[in-house]
This record gives structure tokens, sequence and C-alpha cells, in this order.
């Protein structure tokens, strides 16, 4: 079985896996790092979000071979103590129902608010378009994320 | 919206550590020599303050309330100790949650029916309280006054007169030795000094939700824990013949493959092939390998197409009387007007966003699971009738679940999981379905045919009300299938004087079951879109007729001999009142741009619902806003509450217009989010959410939204662009107008 040396949240981890598995059940099983979640499988929910080099990947579409030196990202590596602004946004406003699609949630928004620091709500909402909430918190993370954008302006740390 | 307060609380740093034995400790983020005075205390329970299963307050001041049901995204875990805190008086942002287990010594433990507020409000205000008169009784006996000069702030006794105060940990001690007082003696607060009740409080949870350290079921982690996926047939009723189980186990990473032969309980362990392996990929990999030769004999000519073939046969072949009151056909034939329709609710999945799955280990005769069950204590029974087991054997863990939706009523995936544990050899197993298996391996919500027919007399009023209801049978044409009944007192029943209801039953072979409010989540759209048709047919305001229909306030009961609730109409028509006015109702709209209204009484809660919607002349269809009013009684958690509305919101417009499951040759067709969608961001509207916080008693919130939802925004439709919507989903409808 091939071995790769996977970077995640800092750390350098050796890992045998067979070429195709998905980093998804890398993270999960061999990792234990389960806050990253498994909704289809198809890349259609946005569940298993991460980063890659900060960019949001769908984990469950990424073949562990294809990782290479990359740097991973998972929603426990997002912030040492759960002091990103998005993540206190997300409490603050109470976004959470069953909360399983949250961490995918997140992670897409941390790269989003990257690459667009004040976002409008259609950016927002074009944005987390491709994380399905079964739940239907949609207005309170367009809310929250707005929140984390505004408190990231005003020197909040990401 | 304002802000629950402090979203990292203590408990985000007090772990809690189930110990040998079922007892439980506390590991903190502490200093030292805290450290040990938890240590002492851990040795020395006597010193705890448990009142019953519900408080445990140590020397050192931690206050535990157990949270007793599961919690599946309602926010129960929540709200549940909530009310226990109300009455104990604690800040309860220093309070910690501690989910309880199956047990025998709480209460019914279930997620289900909305009934988990109406059913414990009570004994939780009571445990509560009883705590909260024994830290008075111990403060007395210690200052030697009376308990009537006692009162208590945020976790302290305190005695006005000297200025003396206690904490509730300092009292603990004294408060175990107590007695426990009689029932009766216990007073509880007045609703209008409740502090915490009614405010707004974030999920319990979050502080973990929000970092992934959340465990729900999937992310059981055990010591030598291994991985199993399980194929069963796609045809319902489908058998094992043969599978390539030789090959399979010989593919990397692959511990085991064998056939489960199962049991004829549809609602228990079907068969399968299940395939044991070291991590969940390769036995998902190994799935996609197996070649299984089902039996498939079970399920001819089971199809979408041939179960709306047979509707329309029984549709004019006449069918069963359900109900009738006074005399539909005169009515009809004086009628002024007479609007006829067809309408049809396609089944549905809950698409849970986690899918089905449990953890489970058996060892030393038992087995342990770690479940996101609804109703565990069914688990444990089908778990004991099905593989002989003493239920005293079997252990169960709630643990939190990815959305609940009344898929996890049924407990399929924990017989399955148990099943899969006795052949291990001691290692615990985490089975996992995957999102295929979940679409296809469902009790589905089900579907349903009405024949409407009804009458308009000179006055405009709605005279006469025919409908014949086709529904689905299993196996049989005589009952109808779980969730496929129709209440003979569903509206317009009991409100007009001439009404008749009928019943066909098309026997299928689809397992069906409870979805979020059974039954009413596809009555609604029925009934209100069909009186909306009538309301249009007499010229009237859609909201007038409403309320003219309804009648004088009074509480309507229910047939003789039929169960359900008393429909109060005041209540009613003051939500109907409320959504109109909030949402604007009356104000003109452009062409394309229309509103609906729907009202609906479920699960003892009433509901109305204003839907905004715009339509493009190329019949694109935008709903741009909900407007909510709500009668529920007082609310517990007001964000949470806030919560249940907006998200059954959303989901209901995801039914509404693009959710539908259709078979074929007895197997479901669709198998993925690609082709079972649910709502996303760009397409949510704007929604208010208003409460009439009557005093009624509380009742639940996870349900009575969710029906209404359809209805308004069909008839928004309607009013937006003269589309009437008999048929689900929407997407459906060419909805082009010019």
């Amino acid at each position: 079985m091939p071995t790769y040396n996977l970077k995640v949240n800092g750390a350098v981890h050796k890992i045998e896996a067979v070429a195709d598995t998905p980093l998804l059940w890398v993270l999960r099983d061999q990792l234990e790092l389960t806050g990253t979640k498994f909704g289809c499988g198809i890349g259609q929910c946005g569940a298993c979000t991460i980063h890659i080099n900060g960019v949001p990947a769908r984990s469950c579409q990424t073949p562990i071979s294809t990782v290479g030196a990359m740097l991973i990202t998972t929603i426990e590596g997002l912030s040492p103590d759960g002091s990103h602004p998005l993540q206190k946004a997300w409490c603050t406003h109470d976004v959470p129902q069953c909360g399983y699609c949250q961490a995918g949630q997140i992670m897409s928004a941390a790269a989003f608010l990257q690459s667009n620091p004040t976002p409008s709500d259609q950016e927002i909402d074009s944005a987390m378009a491709g994380n399905l909430c079964r739940c239907g918190t949609y207005l309170r993370i367009r809310t929250a994320v707005k929140d984390a954008a505004k408190s990231m302006q005003n020197g909040g740390r990401p | 919206m304002n802000a629950p307060h402090h979203p990292f609380s203590r408990r985000d740093f007090l772990r809690v550590t189930t110990l040998a034995g079922g007892g439980f400790a506390l590991s903190l983020a502490l200093p030292p020599e805290a450290w040990a005075e938890v240590g002492q205390a851990l040795d020395d329970t006597a010193k705890f303050f448990t009142p019953g299963p519900f408080i445990k307050i140590t020397p050192e001041g931690i206050i535990t309330i157990l949270a007793k049901n599961p919690e599946t995204g309602q926010g129960i875990k929540t709200s549940l100790p909530m009310i226990i805190a109300e009455e104990l008086d604690v800040d309860f942002s220093t309070v910690v949650i501690e989910q309880a287990a199956l047990r025998k010594d709480v209460g019914p433990q279930f997620a289900g029916g909305s009934r988990s507020t109406p059913d414990n409000y009570l004994r939780m205000r009571q445990a509560g309280a009883t705590a909260r008169a024994m830290l008075i009784e111990a403060a007395a006996q210690i200052w030697q006054v009376r308990p009537t000069e006692l009162s208590t702030d945020q976790g302290k006794v305190i005695h006005a007169a000297s200025g003396r105060s206690l904490t509730y940990g300092q009292l603990a001690t004294k408060a175990a030795t107590l007695p426990l007082p009689a029932e009766n003696t216990i007073k509880l607060k007045r609703d209008d000094s409740f502090r915490l009740l009614g405010s707004r409080v974030g999920g319990v949870d979050n502080p973990l939700i929000v970092t992934g350290r959340a465990e729900f079921g999937i992310d059981q982690k055990l010591p030598g824990l291994v991985y199993a996926a399980l194929e069963k047939c796609p045809v319902f009723g489908g058998k094992v013949v043969s599978a390539n189980l030789e090959r399979i186990k010989a593919l990397p990473g692959v511990l085991d493959a064998f056939v489960i032969e199962g049991t004829d309980n549809i609602n228990g362990l079907l068969p399968g092939v299940a395939i044991i392996a070291r991590s969940t990929w390769a036995a998902f990999s190994a799935k996609r390998q197996l070649q299984i030769v089902w039996d498939e004999s079970a399920a001819p000519g089971h199809s979408t197409e041939a179960y709306a073939g047979q509707a329309a046969i029984l549709a004019a072949a006449g069918g069963t009387n359900i109900r009738r009151e006074g005399d539909v056909v005169a009515a009809m034939a004086t009628a002024s007007k007479v609007v006829t329709g067809t309408y049809f609710y396609p089944f549905l999945n809950h698409a849970t966003l986690e899918p089905q799955g449990c953890t489970a280990w058996a060892r030393d005769g038992g087995i342990e699971f770690w479940t996101t069950s609804q109703t565990p204590g069914s688990g444990q029974e089908l778990v004991a009738s099905t593989l002989k087991i003493s239920k005293e054997k079997l252990k169960l863990n709630l643990v939190r679940a990815g959305g609940g939706f009344g898929r996890r009523l049924a407990n399929d995936y924990l017989v399955e999981a148990a099943a899969i544990a006795l052949r291990t050899h001691g290692a615990p197993v985490k089975l996992t379905w995957t999102r295929e298996d979940d679409m296809r391996h469902c009790f589905y919500r089900p579907a349903g045919f009405h024949f409407l027919k009804g009458a308009i007399d000179a006055q405009g009023r709605l005279s006469a009300w025919h409908n014949h209801f086709v529904t689905f049978g299993y196996k049989n044409t005589e009952r109808p299938a779980s969730s496929a009944s129709l209440s003979p007192d569903e509206l317009p029943a009991r409100f007009i004087p001439n009404f008749e209801l009928e019943q066909s039953i098309i026997p299928t072979i689809v397992p069906t079951g409870p979805m979020r409010a059974p039954g009413s989540n596809g009555l609604a759209f029925v009934m209100q879109s069909f009186i909306d048709e009538l309301a249009h047919a007499a010229g009237r305001d859609p909201v007038e007729f409403r309320l003219e229909l309804l009648g004088n306030d009074r509480v309507v009961p229910p047939a003789a001999g039929q169960r359900g609730n008393p429909y109060d109409v005041g209540r009613m028509k003051a939500v109907i009142a409320l959504a109109a006015e909030k949402s604007g109702w009356g104000q003109a709209l452009p062409r394309g741009q229309g509103r609906g209204v729907a009202f609906h009484f479920s699960h003892a809660g009433y509901v109305a619902l204003v839907a905004e919607v715009m339509v493009t002349t190329d019949g694109t269809l935008t709903v741009r806003q909900v407007t909510a009013a709500v009668d529920v009684g007082p609310i517990i958690n007001l964000s949470g509450a806030e919560n249940q509305v907006q998200g059954s919101i959303i989901d209901g417009i995801s039914m509404a217009w693009l959710q539908e499951i259709t078979h074929d040759r007895g197997r479901t067709v669709q198998s993925n989010f690609n082709d079972y969608p649910l709502l996303r961001s760009t397409e949510t509207p704007a929604m208010s959410v208003n409460f009439i916080q009557s005093k009624n008693p509380p009742t639940g919130l996870g349900e009575p939204v969710y029906p209404a939802v359809p209805p308004a925004i069909c008839n928004a439709i309607f009013a937006a662009t003269g589309h009437r919507i008999r048929q689900l989903p929407i997407n459906k409808t060419d909805l082009r107008w010019s």
C-alpha cells in the first residue's frame, strides 16, 4: 500500500492508504479528525469541505494520491481555540440546528472571506450555494458570515 | 437578531467522561489545586446533591443537568435543561449539560410527534423546583431560620434579613442528607417571574459544533474500531440468493463479508450482504464490487406510473365512506359554483444530512450502542426480539444526530449494526450507510391522491366538500400504510354542513413511515390549496374566506371516537390575522408577483403563513418572503424556536418545489442529492417569524409549521400567474405566463 506524508493542520502524518482513498476517509478514519463530515460522497452537499493550500475543496472528491505536499486545513485546525471570527459569529447567532453541515459551511465561508472580505448578501449566498443545510439555517449563516466579515474588517484575527 | 448569551461558556472547557459502571466524571481545564478538589469530590459521591436523575450539584459548585431526550437538531438538549435551570434558579451558562443514555428513571426518551416539550415541561419544572426547595431547606437548617425567610438567586440561597448567603455548592453536602419532599409541597415559579424561559439561548453544543468536536453518530471513536457497509436489495422485499463473498473477502482492507438472512419485519432486519473492513473506504469500495443475485420476485409491477393508473381507476369506482355529514349531493345541486380538482403529492425521503448508521460493540453477552435513534427504547426492543438478547444486556448511548425528521423513529440501522457486531469477534464496529443506501432504503413519506369537489353557495360561502382520498396500504387494500391515513376530522370536516370523505387503497410494497408532521405534511397542501381555489371561485379574499370558514371563536372537539387535539378556533384565527397583518396582505403587487395564505393545525400548534413569490414570464420562480404566525403557547427558547420555524419554511419549500421520490420496478429511482435536491442558500427567502405566546401549555415546534408551507407557496403562485398547482413538486408544472 502506498505511503503519503500528509500535512494536516500544521502537522505531518505518515499515512498508508490505497491511492484512490478520498481524503475525507483518511481524515476521519485514520487521523480521527471527524469534524469533516460525509454527506453524499459525490461533491453535492459540501459537508466534507476543507482547505487545500487555502482553497476550499471537497475532501470526498480528493483522492489522497493527488494531495502531495499541499497544506490541508480542517475545521479542527481553522483556529487554535475556536476563536475564528466565523466560529464566534456562528455561536453568537446560534446558527446550528443539527449542526452536521456546519463545519463545511464554516470552511467554505472562511475561504470565501479571504477572497472577498466585504461581501454583499447576494455574494455570500452565491459563495455558500455549494453547501447544503438540511435544517435550513441559510439566513443565519448569511448573518453570521456578514458579522464575521465586519469583525475581521475591524481587526478580528481570522 | 439579539445575541444568545455566552457563546463560549464554561462548558466549552468541561469534558464529560463516561466511567465504567455508568457514572460520569468531569475533567476540567482547571488549575492543579482545583483538580485536587474535583478528585476528592469524585471519591465521595455521598457529598453530591442528586435529587433524582436530572440534577447533580457537587460541593465545588459544579451543576450538571441531564438532557433526557435524543437531540436531532430540534434543540431539545438545550431547551429541556433550560426548564430545569429556570426552576432551580441557576445561571444557565455555567451549567454542564449531560446527554442521558437510555435509562429507566427519566420517563420516555424519544424525539417524535413534537411531544418532548408538552410531555416534559411540568416534569422538568418539578425537578428543578424540588432541588431548589431542598437547597433552601438545607440553608434553613444550617442557619436555624424558617425556609420562608429565604430566597434564591442564580445559584445561591439568600437570607435577606441577615444578609447571609450560601452557594448551591456549599449547600450540596447538607442537601444530599435531606429526604425528597412530597411532590405536592413543591411550589413552582410564577410564569411571569421567568428569567431564562422565553429568552434566546444558543445551542449547548454550539462551541463543539463550530470547532468540529461535536460527536455525531458517524463520529464515534473506539479502540480497535472496524468499519462496516451493508448492501440491501434495491427492490423492496428482495432476498439474497448468492453473492461473490470469496472475492470480496480477498479485497484489500476487507476483514469479512457475509449474508444477513434477515427477517420479514419491514421495520427490522432486512436481508443483505455485510462487509467488515479496516476503514470506511475499504468497506465502501468492496461494496461497489459486490455481485449479488437477488430474488426480486416479491415486487412485480410496482412503479409511480402504475400507481397513478390505479388511482384513476379507483377514483372512478368510488371508495369506502370515512365520514358523511349533511347532504353533499343536494348542496352541490343547488350550489352557485362547483369546483373540481385532482391533487397529488409524491413519496418523499427524509434525507437527513447524516446518513443512517450506528456504532455497536458486542462483548460479555451484551451489546453497547452509540445511536442517533429517535426512539431508542423501541430500538432496544427490536434488537432484543430480533437477535434474542435480553434487553438488560443492551446498553444504548444517545448521540447527537445529523438530522432526524422522523427517519430515525425507525431502528433498522440499529438492528443491522447489532447483527454485524455479533460477527466482529469482540471488536466495536461502525456501520455507515452511503447516501445511495439512505435514498433507496427509507420509510418514505407516502404519496397520496385526492379527487375533490367543492361547492359555493349563493352567499359565496363554502357549502359542500367531497373528497375521494386514494392512498396506499402496505401489501393490502384494507388498512392505510404507516402515515398514509387521513383523519376524518381533517379540515374542513367539522366546519361545513355538507361533507363527505371516501377512501380507496392501492397496495404497495414501498415501506412508508412518519416524516416531519406526518399526514399533515401532504394533507395541508391539498386542503389549503383547494380552499384557495374555492375562495377564488367565490370571488372572495382568501384570508376573509378562511376566517369565515372557521366561524366563531370556540373550541371544536374531535369527532366521537377520534383521537386528536381539540381545535381552538380563536387561536387559529389570531395567527391568520397576524400573518396577514405582518405580510402586508391586501397591498397591491405587480403582475407576476403574488401572496398566498395557508393555515394548519397539527401537533397542537396553530400556524398561519403568507408567502410572497415572483414568477417571471419565462416561468422562473422566486420565493421572496414567507411570514409566519405561530401559537404554540409560551416559547421556551426564543432562538431555538425561531430556528425551527425558519428551518421548517426552508424544508417546506424544498419539499414543495423540488422533491419527489419515484419508483420503478419495485425500487426507488433517486440516488443522491443530484436527483433529490435540497433548497440552497441562493433560493432562501426573507422570513418573518411571529409568535403569539398565548397562556396555554407549551407545545412542540419541530413539526407544525412545515405542512402549511407548500400551500402558501402554491397559492401565491396562483395569485401571481393564474397557474393552480395541483401536483407536487412545483417544478413539474410549467409556470410561464404572458
